[in-house]
Order: structure tokens, then C-alpha cells, then sequence
């Protein structure tokens, strides 16, 4: 028995209907075929799938499709903006904080929300934010670098809008 | 004489690769999505050892859905799966990707469901009824060679694949000359390789042409079983390895799963797909390591070391996958004796058969058993004599002017200066203050030790002559072809097969000095079959530079030297005055009348004017046969902390020096550091792959199985030495696996260094806190007690 809901991912808003046993995972990849969100286990411990739900960094396959019904669904397609990559992207490429990128989008995504809420975390303090995501190729020291430039070019930024207001 | 002029090698150019995996529009398998495909699932045994006693099939042909349900009866048109090594005397099992007489480990392959969606065929998959006649179990290498064991292959009337023996120098001398011998056993337990992307086929028919997309390492190698064991000219099968999540060597064989895909999707005429399941990945993908080892080491007091006696055991699961026995043997014995002038030495490996995971080639294969084993018995040499563990390194090690140095083991090791890296490392991690660091630690009531390790390992697999002469059953070349279009732009494919490595980077920074245009001019294709060279060989074993980028390097250096030849032609100059950088070619001295580079292309192109005998176009396909193997090595220091109430091992300090000759991108060198160390910082304290006597996975998720998080481990401190390899013509060694075989036993030396202060003289990993706490327990209880 499927069910509509309406949720709006990267800006846009869509209306489909969706059988209840759907993950909001299997929606994004199969139904809207946003790919860049990956499936890493079935136990919810990679978090090669978090996307941001109503801006909060979310494993997508512990919240069903229908539980996203009128929320807000960020992914990694939906991060750049204008053509422009978010700092937190340009960071990772800049520190080269991926290797294969199979667990990348999931870390940008927590990095974004990790930082929207402690914006000058400490080395210890990244660790224990991003240690619900499995990266298995870097050993995590330059996701830590990538996150640390991240935080402080968002810094200065927030810096700067300040100083023009 | 022109010199290149070197811009880009040697610096760190950020990756090319990075933009679409940023994104999100990296195409990795499972994303592959056709009109009409349909879905399968596999219904795998929950059993280690029984026979199929009868297999019904009708309901789950009924269920909704589903397209066919098919046996292993009905699915050996396949044929069997391929082992690419023939040991001597190697007993080969007969491995169909679907079992139809009885069912080896638990995960084996009954029966397949196809249906409309991936939903439908798991649904139908619990439909398919089984009855199986349970048989004994076991799962324990040496158990499995004990008198009464059950037998897995029946057929080959034992467990044991193989022997392989290694006997070189006077062993018995040593021994008889030895005023001591260290005896130790060493278990290397079985891991899992957990590449983050789950393995995933999808194979789609067009007319008389198959093409398979699938998450490999060794696409050519996927495309030769296609093609040989499905019936299907090789010319019409195309493999494609599009981006490939993370492999570490469980993405190296030509697996069941990727013969099964193609052959449903010949019978069916549809585009089928298979992605496995995490849990179905645990049973079903290739383990690794899984080796007991009993040594002794004959040695002098004064710390020289005399002989070196091993006797292997090494578990290879239910069936022998493609590479397995090359790890347990080849890659195990040759380079025990590592970085150390050892005059004698008997390795006896046997190859076993259990009810259990096949295992195969896990990031190192078999070289972080050698270095494991070796760097442990000289820790445990230098406790037996209370000599620093770092000058009884030094004392044996190979000295800088030996090289090329032919070990007992036959091997000759290209290049090296290993007590540079050691002292650079005792430098870097500070090792003369540790001390002072430990007494301090310890008034804190908690252990504090150090621990090195220098390891030496075998890379750029490998010599086609010695494949052979070891039985490896292909060559060890690779290929590259560039192609200069007539615009200029320049295109390079390679037989390489990154999955995460950086090639793309890597390779344009090769070409890009040889030609003195940027990296970002050069594109850099692989993975597919279609375009590349007839043959590549693939990504293992720390191989890609310095035999592909090797292949890339003499391509590019063809085109040069075609260019230049142009270039003289048209400038009325003599080759030899000819200057070729920048971008652009001129007479010595007289840059301002220069050609540009495109434009010398173009020429070839329009073929107006060439010197005779010079064909049209720009154009070179190369096959590099690499003359010697290349062997990295360095020192790692690991310092430690452990709680004496919880036996939790804290690294405080981590020291990384290593050599892997020539750097192409120093940045992407680094990166392989980092992810090498932490899986092996994950071996010595947290993984392992358990199984119960009955062939159960009882780390059967990541729920059960310890990957390293990022609050698991440490930021490391790394640093170089360069000794160039003399092999090749960039000086490479590659680095892929260093840090697995370099940094397992630093971290292990540092705990049992630790736990000498309370006599432990060893411990197996993985060091768990239960492990380590255990230990103390058993060692002063009281003192635990407070």
C-alpha cells in the first residue's frame, strides 16, 4: 500500500508515492536517482548515506521515506550553490581528504552540520563528531586537516559578513 | 642530449579526481540504473559444512516479482572460478559460483533469485526451501589438518592444498652455532576487508555483446573469465571498473557473483544487477591473513642473528579464490627475512582447507605476515638479550653499500639505506627521552612503551619471468597507450585500475614533464576495457607505479621522442639541439624561433611534411615488463599508553619515516600512509573475524567487527628518505601497502614493551582491551587489585 508524501530535496519539491517499507535511502538513490548518496551496510554504522534532514546530518537508512514527509533533504549533489563548491568541499579536495570518495559525500554532509553548530571544534572534538562515519582509505588524518581548514574558512567568512553589516 | 624539464613530478598537485566524487556524480556500480533490469539476490548456506539433500524451487518462483530462480544445477554454464597460481603440487578445488553437491562456509551460494526489484528477490529469496545434511566442521587451519578432520573436498582426499618449502643456507649450522633461540608462535588473525563500497555486477546485453560493469581491481582479468568460461568472444565482452570504492585486495579475483551476472544476462536478454548486502559481504567477499606461525630464531648474544626456522599454517577457507595461495606462499616466504643479513633460512608453508570464507589478498598479502613475524622475533631477540631493540636492527640490518644485496631468500633487493630511515625515525619520535616519558607515565599508575619496526617489502609485481618461474600463471607487465589528437589534446589510457590511488593525478604529472604541458591538459582513462590496451593487469600489490606508471613514463617518452624528430625536421636542426619544454620545441639557444607543441601535432597529423620514413599520427601503446622487483622500507615508531583498570590502548605518539623511492605527488604518497597505518593500527588492536566451531561469523556486521574510527586513532607524524630505485627510469618503488606491513608490528612491539615491566614476553592481536587487561590480570593480579 504506498503512501504520498511531499518533501523538498536540494530546493526542489517533490510529490510521490512511496511503499511505507521504503528507506528514505532507497528514495533518494532509486526513486529521485540521486546517487551521490551511498549505501555502505545494512546496521547503520558507515554513514556512507547522511544526508542533511531539515539541516540535522542524517544516516538515510534509519529514517523511512515516509518519516521525511514535509521535511527538508539536503544531499551531495544539492551542496554546491551557484556552481560553486561549499568550502567544506573545496577543504576536502584541498587537504585531500578522500581517496576512493565512496564515504565522502556522507563526511561533507556531517561536516557541514558539525560545523553549523561548533564552528572552532578541536582536533579531539572532530574525531568524536565523525566517528559515526567509516572511511577506509584515508586513516581520517586529512579528513580531520580537511574539516579544521573548513572551520576556519567559514570562520573568517562568518567574520567578514560581520564586519559589513 | 634534451632533459625533461621536471615541473610536476615530485609535487603535490591536487587530485584531478576529486571534483565528481565531491559532487556526488561519480557513477560507482550500484548506480548503474537500465530500462528493464532486473535484480538478483542470492540465497547463500546457513551452514559451514553439509550436503544439499534437495532443493525446491517453486515458491519462490511463485512469489511476486520474480523472474527465475536457479540452482547451481542449473547454472553451471558459468564454469568453474579461476585460480591463477599453480604452486607445485597445488590440489585445486572445483569452485562453481553456485554449490549444487554440498556447501563449504557458511555464505556459500545455493541458489540465485531474479526478480523485478531488489525488494522482491530478497522477499522471494526466503522462499527458496533447502535441506541440507549437516557434516562436521572445521575451521581452524591446524585442526583441519589433524587426522579425522572432516574433509571439504572430498575429491582431493585431504584438507592440505599444498606445501611449499623454502630452504636456503646452512640451517642446521645456525642452529648448532646459536648460543640462543628465541621460540615463538605468532598468530595473524583473519580480517575482513571492508572496503566501504559493498561489491556490485551489473551486466547488460547488446546483440551479440556483453558489457559488465563491476567493482574491480582487475578488469582485464574479469573480461579473460567472461569471455573464456561464458563462450563469448573476447572482442564482444566489455568490462568496466567505473568508480571504484576502496578494494585493499577484496576487489582483486574474478568472483562468482561476476559470472553468474553476465550469464543471467545472456539467458534473459535483460540488464541484470547484483549489490550485496554488508552482512552478505562479511560471508561472501574474501578474507584476509588468517596464518599461524611457529619460529625460531638462532642468534648470538651480542645480538647477530644466525638462522631463521617457520613453519606455516595458512587457512584459505572453503575453496581456493584466484590469488589466494600467492599471499600464503610467494609473498609470505620470500621476504621474511626482511631488512636483515640473515645467513640462514627454512620457511615450510602449508596450505589449508576449511569450512570457512575463502581468503585472499588483503592490502599487503602475505608481506604484513613477513614483517609481522620478523620485526616481532627481533623484539623478542632483544628482550632474551636486554639489548636496545633498535640496535639489534642496526646490527643485522643490510648495509647501504650492499645493494643490489641478494638475500638468503634469493630475492635481490634493488636499493635501500635502512639505517637512515631508523635514525631519521628514532629522531622524529624522539625514542632517547622515552625514558623519562615512561617514568612519568608510570607514577601516573598507567604503562607507557615504544615500539619500531623496520620493515623491507616486495613491490612492482612483477617480473614475467619470475611470475613464471613461480607459478604465477600471467605476466606481470602493464600497459599504457597515449593519444595525441590532432588539436593537441592528449589522452592516456592505462591498464591500471585505480580505486582511490590517484592515477588520474598521478600519471597526467608523468606525461605532463615529458611533454612541458600542465596535468590538467592530460586526461587519464581506466577501467574500461573497450578503449584501453589489449591487456592490463590491474591494481595490486603496490604495482601501479612503478610497472604501470612505468608503462605511461615510456609512452610519453615515445611521443617526445616522435615530436622532437618533427620538430628537428621542420627547424632544419639536428635531433640531438633540439629542446623540447614548456610546451614548446626550439634550437638550443635560439628559443625565440620556436614551434609550439600543438602545432608540431598538427603536422603529424596533416603529413605533409614529414621526414621520410616517418608515419602519420601520434600514437604509442607500451607493455612494460618491469626487470626486477622494487623493495620500500623505513622504520615506524608507536608509542603507548595503557590503562591498567581497562586494558584500553591508547597511541599517543605515532612515527612514520618510509622510503618508496622517488615521490611522484607527495600528498597522495602521505594519504596511503595514513590509510595503510590506520588498517593496520586496526589489526593490532581491534579487528578480527571470529568464528564458533560450527562455521558461524560471529563478527558477522559492523556491529561485531572493530573498524577504526576517527576517535580510534592517532594523527601521525610522517617523514621520507629517498633512495631511488635503480630498476626503473623514475627512481619508483610504490607505497600502497607500506603502511600495513610497516606499522602492524610497531604497534605491537609498543604494547608488549609495555607489559615487559610485567613480564609479558607476547601477545597475539588483536590487542583488545579484554586482550591486554587479561594479561595484566594474569601477570599481578595484586597490583591490579590495588
Amino acid at each position: 500500500m504506498s503512501q504520498g508524501i511531499s518533501v523538498t530535496v536540494n530546493g526542489t519539491k517533490y510529490s510521490e508515492e512511496v511503499e511505507p517499507s521504503l528507506l528514505l535511502v532507497e528514495f533518494l538513490r532509486e526513486q529521485l536517482r540521486l546517487t551521490g548518496t551511498h549505501v555502505g551496510c545494512d546496521t547503520s554504522q558507515c554513514g556512507a548515506c547522511t544526508v542533511l534532514l531539515d539541516g540535522r546530518a542524517t544516516k538515510a537508512c534509519t529514517v523511512l521515506a515516509v518519516q521525511a514527509d514535509g521535511a527538508t533533504v539536503t544531499t551531495i549533489e544539492g551542496l554546491a550553490a551557484d556552481g560553486q563548491l561549499h568550502p567544506v568541499q573545496r577543504a576536502f579536495h584541498e587537504q585531500h581528504g578522500l581517496q576512493c570518495g565512496f564515504c565522502t559525500p556522507g563526511l561533507i554532509l556531517l561536516t557541514v552540520d558539525l560545523l553549523g553548530r561548533d564552528p572552532d571544534p578541536s582536533e579531539k572534538e572532530i574525531r568524536h563528531a565523525i566517528k559515526g562515519n567509516l572511511c577506509r582509505c584515508t586513516g581520517y588524518q586529512n579528513i580531520v586537516r580537511a574539516i579544521d581548514a573548513a572551520a576556519t574558512e567559514l570562520r573568517g567568512a562568518a567574520q567578514k559578513t560581520e564586519v559589513t553589516r | 642530449m634534451t632533459v625533461a624539464a621536471v615541473t610536476y613530478v615530485g609535487t603535490r598537485v591536487p587530485r584531478k579526481e576529486d571534483q565528481r566524487l565531491i559532487t556526488g556524480t561519480g557513477t560507482y556500480t550500484d548506480d548503474v540504473a537500465l530500462p528493464g533490469m532486473v535484480h538478483t539476490y542470492f540465497v547463500r548456506s546457513p551452514h559451514a559444512h553439509a550436503r544439499i539433500t534437495r532443493i525446491d524451487t517453486a515458491a519462490a518462483k511463485r512469489a511476486p516479482g520474480v523472474v527465475t530462480v536457479l540452482t547451481g544445477a542449473e547454472t553451471t554454464g558459468t564454469g568453474t572460478l579461476p585460480l591463477f597460481v599453480n604452486v607445485p603440487g597445488i590440489k585445486q578445488s572445483k569452485h562453481f559460483p553456485i554449490a549444487s553437491d554440498k556447501v563449504r562456509y557458511t555464505g556459500d551460494a545455493v541458489a540465485v533469485v531474479v526478480a523485478e526489484s531488489r525488494a522482491a528477490a530478497r522477499a522471494a529469496a526466503a522462499l527458496v526451501d533447502v535441506e541440507y545434511e549437516l557434516l562436521p566442521v572445521v575451521v581452524d587451519g591446524e585442526k583441519a589438518l589433524a587426522p579425522g578432520a572432516p574433509i571439504i573436498h572430498e575429491e582431493l582426499g585431504t584438507n592440505l592444498a599444498c606445501t611449499y618449502p623454502f630452504k636456503g643456507g646452512d640451517v642446521d649450522k645456525a642452529f648448532a652455532d646459536a648460543e640462543l633461540v628465541v621460540k615463538q608462535r605468532l598468530v595473524q588473525q583473519r580480517l575482513i576487508p571492508n572496503a566501504i563500497e559493498p561489491r556490485s555486477v551489473v551486466a547488460k546485453l547488446d546483440g551479440d555483446s556483453v558489457t559488465i560493469w563491476s567493482t574491480t581491481q582487475v578488469p582485464h582479468f574479469v573480461q579473460l573469465f567472461i569471455a573464456i568460461n561464458l563462450g563469448i568472444p573476447q572482442n564482444h565482452v566489455r568490462v568496466i571498473a567505473p568508480e571504484v570504492g576502496g578494494g585493499f585486495g577484496s576487489k582483486l579475483n574474478v568472483y562468482a557473483e561476476e559470472l553468474v551476472v553476465p550469464f543471467l544476462a545472456k539467458m534473459l536478454g535483460r540488464p541484470v544487477k547484483w549489490t550485496e548486502d554488508r552482512r552478505e559481504g562479511y560471508l561472501a567477499t574474501t578474507h584476509g591473513r588468517d596464518m599461524v606461525h611457529d619460529v625460531e630464531l638462532a642468534a648470538k648474544r651480542d645480538g647477530t642473528i644466525l638462522g631463521l626456522r617457520v613453519r606455516t599454517v595458512a587457512n584459505m577457507g572453503g575453496y581456493l579464490q584466484a590469488f589466494a595461495p600467492v599471499s600464503a606462499t610467494i609473498l609470505h616466504v620470500f621476504i621474511t627475512p626482511g631488512a636483515y643479513r640473515l645467513p640462514a633460512y627454512d620457511c615450510e608453508v602449508k596450505v589449508v582447507y576449511t569450512n570457512t570464507t575463502p581468503i585472499d589478498a588483503y592490502r599487503g598479502a602475505g608481506r604484513p605476515e613477513a614483517a609481522y613475524l620478523i620485526e616481532r622475533m627481533m623484539d623478542r631477540l632483544a628482550d632474551e638479550i636486554r639489548m636496545d631493540p633498535a640496535e639489534v636492527r642496526r646490527k643485522n640490518f643490510v648495509k647501504r653499500d650492499e645493494f643490489p644485496y641478494t638475500a638468503v631468500s634469493t630475492l635481490v633487493y634493488d636499493s635501500g639505506d635502512y639505517a637512515k630511515a631508523l635514525d631519521r625515525a628514532l629522531e622524529l619520535s624522539e625514542y632517547k627521552g622515552f625514558a623519562k616519558r615512561r617514568d612519568e607515565t608510570e607514577r601516573r599508575g598507567r604503562y607507557r612503551g615504544i615500539g619500531l619496526s623496520s620493515y623491507v617489502e616486495i613491490c612492482g609485481l612483477a617480473p614475467s619471468k619470475a611470475n613464471a618461474a613461480l607459478g604465477i600463471g600471467w605476466g606481470g607487465y602493464e600497459s599504457a597507450r597515449i593519444r595525441v589528437n590532432p588539436l593537441g589534446t592528449v589522452q592516456v589510457w592505462t591498464g591500471t585500475s585505480p580505486h582511490g590511488q590517484g592515477h588520474e593525478t598521478s600519471w597526467s604529472q608523468i606525461v605532463a614533464d615529458q611533454f612541458g604541458i600542465r596535468p590538467d591538459d592530460i586526461e587519464v582513462l581506466h577501467g574500461d576495457t573497450l578503449e584501453s590496451p589489449g591487456m592490463g593487469v590491474g591494481t595490486f600489490g603496490s604495482r601501479s607505479l612503478a610497472v604501470g606508471g612505468i608503462a605511461v613514463h615510456k609512452a610519453a617518452q615515445r611521443i617526445r621522442e616522435k615530436v622532437i624528430l618533427l620538430a628537428a625536421h621542420l627547424l632544419e636542426a639536428s635531433p640531438e639541439d633540439v629542446v623540447f619544454e614548456g610546451g614548446k620545441l626550439f634550437v638550443k639557444g635560439v628559443p625565440e624561433k620556436s614551434k609550439a607543441f600543438g602545432e608540431v601535432v598538427f603536422q603529424l597529423y596533416l603529413a605533409a611534411n614529414l621526414p621520410d620514413g616517418m608515419e602519420p599520427g601520434l600514437e604509442a601503446i607500451v607493455y612494460h615488463d618491469p626487470e626486477n622487483f622494487t623493495y620500500p622500507f623505513g622504520t615506524h615508531v608507536c608509542e603507548v599508553e595503557i590503562d591498567p583498570e581497562t586494558g584500553i590502548v591508547e597511541i599517543v605518539r605515532y612515527t612514520a619515516v618510509d622510503d618508496c623511492g622517488v615521490q611522484i605527488n607527495p600528498m597522495i604518497v602521505e594519504g596511503q600512509l595514513h590509510g595503510g597505518i590506520v588498517q593496520a593500527i586496526g589489526q593490532a588492536l581491534y579487528e578480527a573475524a571470529v568464528y564458533d566451531e560450527n562455521g558461524q561469523l560471529l563478527t558477522g556486521s559492523m556491529m561485531d567487527y572493530h573498524v577504526p574510527r576517527a576517535a580510534d586513532v592517532p594523527s601521525m607524524t610522517l617523514d621520507h628518505t629517498v633512495t631511488p630505485s635503480p630498476v626503473n627510469p623514475l627512481g619508483v618503488k610504490g607505497i600502497g601497502e607500506a603502511g600495513t606491513i610497516g606499522a602492524t608490528p610497531a604497534v605491537v612491539n609498543a604494547v608488549v614493551d609495555a607489559l615487559s615491566a610485567i613480564g609479558v614476553k607476547h601477545l597475539d592481536m588483536p590487542l583488545t582491551p579484554e586482550r591486554v587487561w587479561r594479561a595484566i590480570r594474569a601477570a599481578k593480579p595484586m597490583e591490579v587489585r590495588k
